[in-house]
């Protein structure tokens, strides 16, 4: 494997030295794991979606960049900026320190009202901002890297959503928080650049700021985790093979579906637990001395995939009609085992998850991999099933009240709406009343396209398809996506 | 007796009947008859012949004691055999409705829309339901807008539309053809009275868009986009420059009519904006 990893041509040299690194974290054993958990994650039921077995860094890493804007950093010799070229140039050799699962940073703060007080001449501050995006893209090659703006509207908003639209880059992704706050002015502006660049997506302000009582940074996909803090693992379920092993929804309910939460409710204290008492990177970590990041504010995610597949395998649901997403007796079973899932995990009180979340970890409507088969995202309806917008909101809003950490869906338009960005807007709204978390679009017609959670290039996943390398490991996982889990066949929404 | 309305098709949301994200309403029946009409089905109502039901793989229609077809939603498979069977432009798939059955379906979808457009078939020609409607709608929801989608066929001047065209937030209005011959022969109808609307509905701000359907070789079209843009422009009036397309159009019609290139349609567009018109929209 060494070896092999070392000759490749397709991956790039830190494509390489990434792979190395993981190899070498693979080669050691230093986490206690239950026999019931390794015959779980032998039979791909449970996943900790290749976090690797010596866990050094937390997962998600959500800094607040504020405190760096107000007071510079010792550590990186920074000062606090005055304009803005020290403004994005101090952001730029931050992020480089801030590490995460990929090891690139996946979260970059609200980049807008980083920026906002130091725009003064708009032409000058646009170029800053253009070149301060294709920095970000070339050399933060993993589009998990994720950027927020809003809720209010600014001008670094509505440059920032301009520069997007002209540069058409699957790096850095972005939501924009959107309120009742929120001017239509700079919702269309960012519905129009969605249509061109499957970017941002929308998270319900309301809802966010209610569960994580404030600041909250979206990261990664979708992730909801509290700024200044973070998630130090994600480990995640396959609700689909789960079912397998139940002969009615009773036994599921009571008895497997418990059996499995423990286990996994264990293995993230496990995996949490060598990160902070272990790895020293709550001890060492600039960005918790200099006031960045707080333990406290940290917590680990609990995911699950497949809630479809196993509502449909529980009630032998092969008719449409009896299917998840269409009858209500399988939606409401479905609602019945999310709830189960959030039940368990609010009473499992653990040292590993940090007081500001009540010492729980959250539920996470996790979006799958690139080799998943048979298993969808989350809470989502299969790819190819998709019922009508309408239809789709309402079944889906139930949901989203239970997985603070990340849930969402992905509408696909076509290009008719291009001359109505009003009408994507009203729907949002609506969207949003009925509760619903979060909301991606993209037009039929992107380059740049919204996979699960993550963006690629099609045009990229064509240059891999001739086996040349790309810039980007996410396109690698968009590739699989697509072969294996028809990620982007999505239901096109017209009229 | 109760209110009923022949509606041939209801779209939850749709985002090319008027502005934001609206519920389009299809009322059954037509007083034009457009060579190039994309949905003739619509044109007519039913004069029960039955000939349709035979013809129905799935058993979705049937006869009722009264002699009307009744069409069962959830048995049909949308094949269309009894459209293609019907020689007389109508369509046995036509619902009627109550004011209260519309707004219980506009009660679903009310806080994702921006409000509902009525479309035909010709909608005016049910302008009593229609104002009913609208006055409810108007009552529950004070935040959606009412939208009539219209070929201009009937005076809107008239005092008998007065309480329509008051409950009415805005038209978006066919301008078929300009020149008299021409509409006749396109629509079976004259243009005197659709042009009157349209300076009518511009003089009261009620006039949302109009529209033309560009056709090569068969309609003065630069005439007809000259006139109206003539007739809008400086105002806050949108003009959609249709591109006639053969989609959905009756067989015998289409050899006929022929779709325009779209360098001709830019041209039009552009002398529309030439004209004053701040918003032309090719599509
Ligand atoms: S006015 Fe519209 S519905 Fe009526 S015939 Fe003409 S195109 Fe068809
Ligand atoms: S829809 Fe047409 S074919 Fe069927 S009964 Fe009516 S007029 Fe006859
Ligand atoms: S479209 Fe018409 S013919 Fe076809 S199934 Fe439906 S009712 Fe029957």
């Amino acid at each position: 494997m060494i070896l092999e990893t070392i000759k490749s041509q397709k991956i790039t040299f830190e494509q390489k030295v990434v792979a190395l690194a993981r190899l070498a974290e693979g080669s050691i054993e230093v986490l206690n794991k239950s026999d019931a958990l390794k015959k779980y994650i032998e039979d791909g039921i449970i996943c900790d979606l290749f976090e690797g077995n010596a866990p050094y860094r937390p997962r998600y890493i959500v800094p607040d960049y504020n405190v760096f804007m107000e007071q510079g950093s010792k550590f990186l010799n920074i000062e606090k900026p005055t304009n803005i070229w020290e403004a994005v140039h101090g952001l730029l050799i931050l992020y480089k320190h801030v590490p995460s699962i990929t090891t690139m940073p996946v979260y970059l703060g609200n980049i807008d009202y980083l920026l906002e007080p130091f725009i003064k001449d708009e032409n000058e501050a646009y170029l800053a901002i253009k070149l301060f995006l294709k920095h970000i893209d070339s050399t933060i090659t993993d589009s998990f890297c994720h950027a927020n703006i809003g809720p209010k509207e600014t001008k670094a908003g509505i440059l920032i959503l301009r520069a997007m639209r002209e540069l058409e880059l699957p790096t850095p992704n972005l939501t924009i928080k959107y309120t009742e706050e929120t001017t239509d002015k700079i919702s269309i502006e960012a519905i129009k650049t969605a249509l061109v660049t499957a970017k941002p997506s929308f998270a319900n302000d309301k809802m966010f700021r209610e569960d994580f009582n404030g600041e909250y940074g979206i990261v990664s996909c979708y992730n909801g985790l509290k700024v200044g803090g973070g998630a130090n693992t994600l480990v995640r379920v396959r609700l689909g093979a789960l079912s397998k092993l139940a002969n009615s929804k009773e036994e599921f309910l009571e008895k497997v579906l418990p059996e499995v939460s423990k286990e996994m409710l264990e293995y993230i204290d496990e995996r949490s637990r060598f990160i902070i008492e272990e790895s020293g990177f709550y001890e060492s970590s600039f960005l918790i001395k200099e006031g960045l990041l707080e333990k406290e504010k940290f917590t680990g995610l609990f995911g699950f995939v497949g809630l479809a597949e196993c509502v449909n395998n529980l009630l032998g649901a092969t008719d449409k009609k009896e299917r998840f997403g269409y009858s209500e007796e399988a939606n409401n079973l479905a609602l019945k085992i999310v709830e189960t899932m959030h039940n368990i995990i609010a009473n499992h009180k653990t040292k590993y998850a940090g007081e500001f979340f009540g010492n729980t970890h959250l539920l996470h409507s996790q979006v799958g991999i690139d080799t998943d088969r048979n298993e969808s995202p989350g809470c989502r309806i299969p790819v190819g099933e998709e019922p009508e917008i309408f239809e789709h909101i309402v079944q889906s809003a139930p949901f989203h009240q239970y997985c603070p950490s990340g849930i969402g869906d992905i509408f696909v338009f076509d290009e008719t709406y291009k001359s109505n960005p009003e009408a994507i807007l009203d729907i949002i709204k609506g969207a949003f009343e009925t509760n619903l978390r979060f909301f991606s679009l993209y037009s039929d017609t992107c380059d740049v396209v919204r996979v699960t959670g993550y963006l690629v290039k099609r045009s990229e996943i064509e240059k891999l398809d001739k086996g040349e390398q790309v810039l980007r490991d996410t396109t690698i996982l968009g590739k699989g996506a697509r072969d294996n889990a028809k990620a982007l066949g999505r239901k096109l929404r017209s009229e | 007796m109760k209110l009923t309305g022949k509606i041939n098709r209801i779209i939850k949301f749709s985002n090319v009947d008027g502005p934001g994200n609206r519920m389009a309403i299809f009322f059954q029946g037509c007083n034009f008859n457009c060579d190039y009409c994309h949905n003739p089905e619509t044109i007519n109502i039913c004069k029960k012949c039955y000939a349709c039901i035979s013809k129905c793989p799935t058993s979705a229609l049937l006869k009722n004691e009264m002699g009307n077809i009744v069409w069962n939603e959830k048995l049909c498979c949308e094949c269309d055999e009894c459209i293609k069977s019907c020689g007389f432009n109508s369509s046995p798939k036509v619902k009627e409705y109550s004011i209260d059955d519309l707004l219980e379906s506009i009660s679903k979808v009310k806080s994702f829309i921006k409000g509902i457009t009525v479309s035909g078939g010709e909608s005016t020609l049910h302008y009593k339901f229609i104002t009913k409607l609208f006055i409810e709608v108007k009552k529950r929801w004070p935040n959606l807008t009412c939208f009539v989608d219209t070929n201009g066929g009937v005076n809107l001047q008239d005092e008998n539309y007065r309480e329509f065209v008051e409950n009415t937030d805005s038209f978006m209005l066919d301008v078929k053809a300009w020149e008299k011959n021409e509409h006749l022969e396109l629509t079976s109808k004259n243009v005197d009275i659709v042009i009157e609307n349209l300076y009518f509905l511009r003089d009261i701000g009620k006039l949302f868009e109009v529209r033309s359907v560009v056709v090569s070789e068969k309609l003065n079209n630069k005439l007809t986009v000259e006139s109206v843009s003539k007739a809008i422009g400086k105002k806050d009036i949108r003009y959609k420059i249709i591109k006639y397309r053969q989609f959905g159009v009756r067989e015998e019609k289409k050899e006929k009519l022929f779709s325009p290139k779209d360098e001709e349609l830019k041209e039009l567009a552009k002398l529309a904006e030439e004209n004053g018109v701040k918003n032309t929209l090719i599509i």
